[in-house]
């Protein structure tokens, strides 16, 4: 008796439960409109269709120099290392964060010390594994700006990420992580193919 | 005659219309407010010139400026050199978004000082911190468009802070973007937001902190109640109505603001670099990252605290995190901060040794903040502990470190803290 007291006369069970199905129904296609516009901040298809593979000639790049290209927007360098280069890379192994590149990403062929397939020629993409600003190469005699140890290597300037010759992140980086290396094949002794490999050739 | 045929013209008006009349009563004529304002009360009504101003000068950059990675660059020159009074126009509001954030600052400090974030005040708070956001937001996406160089690197490393969400991060940065690089498609969403979106938003926010407000009334430097003492007339004895006599007030304010605004203007449009960076004035090139590049000084607190963390388990999400939690804190303040008074009169010495040391490290933050990390040189000396041996990294983590001590210990230090007893009354010897 004491609950029927309490209901309001002029209550309507079947007139609320209209209320709130009508609601819930318009309330679901709102969020149904709300796909297609979400799904129009997704890349274009000629966005996606961008993005071909990129020849280099290495005759181009003296030993010991660097060239940039454009690949997929990004810029991909291709480092010509030297002997001294070479060797700097061992001794800084302890200054490293991820001194065997475990944890990076870089093709099968590029999993070793020289992170290369062939440890004159390197190949990384330019862009910081940190938040994505592009590292400004700074070479052995900039001691002066990056402290009397420097071995030569790359500096980004955004958050002061630093990586090596191979493109191997010191400690105390921001950046998590080495640098990309990205696929690619030696055509030649003089030319390579940038985003292209026999892995990405089969898929 | 003049004078009857515009009270005929208004009796016409309010017999058909009242609301208006009634509003402007409810909100200015007879909104009661606290007769003991001082300096700290000029930025609430600043904050909303500026946001007309911005709004202003933004609809008449729209008629000449073009949401096109090709077009954007020159077309902003075009406004600088070809259109008549286009500089102008363009400097008023590059310099209304750095006065924008000097005003909001300086009008969240005053909630600080005085406990305006407070019981009953925490709706008014809320919306508040909202309102900020949304003008980090507006502020970031406008900074795309006249697509230099600091433009174009600042949005990358922004989308990419959204890429170190873990799980979803890469797609939400692809889908921020709608390319696998900042893109002309990523500068025509940005223009969208910027121009519209987020405006609405904004001012959807700011109706809803001033309808907030006045339901609950202003706060004052005494942090007293004015409704409990009431006169023989039913008005508060320690309010008055916020039109005539304040709407006056504020409008000196304004005029100081507005000279101050000019001079900067037209003596001081780049500040030196910090309102508009001298990288903006070079094209975005997709291929080459400035060598010095820093946010706009406003992001720098939050931009220093980014970079003090260091990565952990190779990701550097702890520091977006860090970031993202400087900021979303704010939220928590009404009830973090457990004090039985309001104002920084009554407080005791360790709430103010706190805001002091807060205001401190927030300055020191932000002036790191748009300095390369190795601007203090580096430990002469090797230690297992030390990742990085740059000085100003390491005053960084200090300073990120007393940031969240003041709010995560807040509901410790204001709960023991000494206060003195708050008067029944505004304090007004005049």
């Amino acid at each position: 008796m004491n609950d029927n007291e309490k209901v309001d006369p002029k209550f309507n069970r079947g007139r609320r439960n209209l209320i709130v199905a009508t609601s819930a129904v318009g309330g679901a296609a709102g969020v149904g409109a709300a796909v297609p516009f979400v799904a129009s901040m997704w890349p274009s298809e000629r966005a996606r269709a961008a993005g071909a593979p990129v020849e280099v000639d290495l005759s181009r790049i003296a030993p010991g120099e660097m060239g940039v290209v454009e690949w997929r927007g990004k810029p991909v360098w291709i480092l010509r290392r030297t002997k001294e280069m070479l060797e700097s890379l061992k001794k800084i192994e302890p200054r490293l964060s991820d001194p065997d590149s475990k944890a990076s990403d870089q093709p099968k062929y590029a999993e070793n010390e020289y992170r290369s397939k062939n440890p004159e020629v390197l190949v990384l993409v330019g862009v910081c594994t940190h938040l994505g600003c592009s590292p400004q190469e700074k070479p052995a005699d900039a001691k002066a700006e990056m402290g009397a140890d420097w071995p030569g290597g790359f500096y980004c300037p955004c958050h002061g990420s630093k990586f090596d010759l191979a493109g191997r992140v010191f400690k105390g980086s921001p950046a998590p992580l080495n640098l990309v290396v990205p696929p690619y094949t030696m055509v030649s002794d003089s030319k390579i193919v940038v985003g292209e490999d026999e892995k990405t050739k089969g898929a | 005659m003049l004078a009857r045929a515009i009270r005929c013209g208004w009796e016409w008006f309010d017999s058909r219309m009242p609301t208006v009349a009634l509003e402007w009563k409810k909100h200015a004529a007879e909104y009661y407010a606290p007769k003991n304002f001082n300096f700290w009360y000029y930025f609430g009504s600043l904050a909303l010139l500026v946001l007309v101003i911005q709004i202003a000068s933004g609809i008449f950059l729209t008629m000449n400026y073009k949401p096109d990675a090709s077009l954007a660059f020159g077309s902003v020159e075009y406004i600088m050199r070809d259109v008549p009074g286009g500089w102008i126009i363009r400097y008023i509001h590059s310099t209304g978004a750095s006065a924008f954030f000097i005003v909001v600052y300086l009008h969240m400090f005053r909630a600080l000082l005085y406990g305006s974030h407070k019981e009953p005040r925490e709706l008014v708070w809320i919306f508040g911190v909202l309102i900020y956001l949304t003008l980090m937001g507006e502020a970031f996406f406008g900074y795309l468009l006249p697509w230099g160089q600091m433009s174009y690197w600042g949005a990358q490393v922004i989308v990419n802070l959204f890429g170190t969400v873990p799980l979803i991060g890469p797609d939400l940065s692809l889908w921020i973007r709608g390319d696998y690089v900042v893109s002309d498609a990523t500068l025509n969403r940005f223009f969208a937001l910027h121009v519209i979106a987020l405006p609405l938003v904004l001012l959807g926010l700011v109706g809803a902190h001033l309808l907030a407000l006045h339901d609950v009334g202003s706060n004052n430097p005494d942090g007293v109640d004015i409704k409990k003492v009431k006169g023989p007339d039913g008005h508060y004895l320690d309010g008055i109505p916020f039109h005539p006599y304040y709407t006056v007030k504020d409008i000196v304010g304004a005029v100081v603001f507005i000279a101050i605004f000019c001079f900067v203007l037209f003596f001081l449009p780049e500040m030196g670099g910090y309102f508009l960076e001298a990288n903006n004035f070079i094209p975005a090139d997709p291929l080459k990252t400035p060598p010095h590049i820093a946010p706009v000084w406003y992001f720098t607190p939050f931009y220093s605290i980014l970079r003090a963390v260091p990565p952990l388990f190779h990701s550097q999400f702890p520091g977006v995190l860090a970031m993202g939690v400087a900021t979303l804190i704010l939220f928590f303040l009404p009830w973090l901060d457990r004090s039985p008074v309001k104002s920084i009169r009554y407080r005791g010495p360790l709430y103010k040794s706190w805001l002091a040391a807060f205001v401190l490290v927030f300055l020191l933050l932000g002036y790191l903040g748009t300095e390369p990390t190795t601007v203090w040189g580096q430990f002469g000396f090797d230690a297992f502990f030390l990742d990085t041996r740059d000085v100003a990294t390491w005053v960084a983590r200090l300073c990120s470190i007393v940031y969240f001590l003041f709010f995560f210990l807040m509901p410790w230090y204001t709960a023991r803290d000494k206060v003195q007893p708050v008067p029944e009354r505004v304090v007004w010897d005049h």
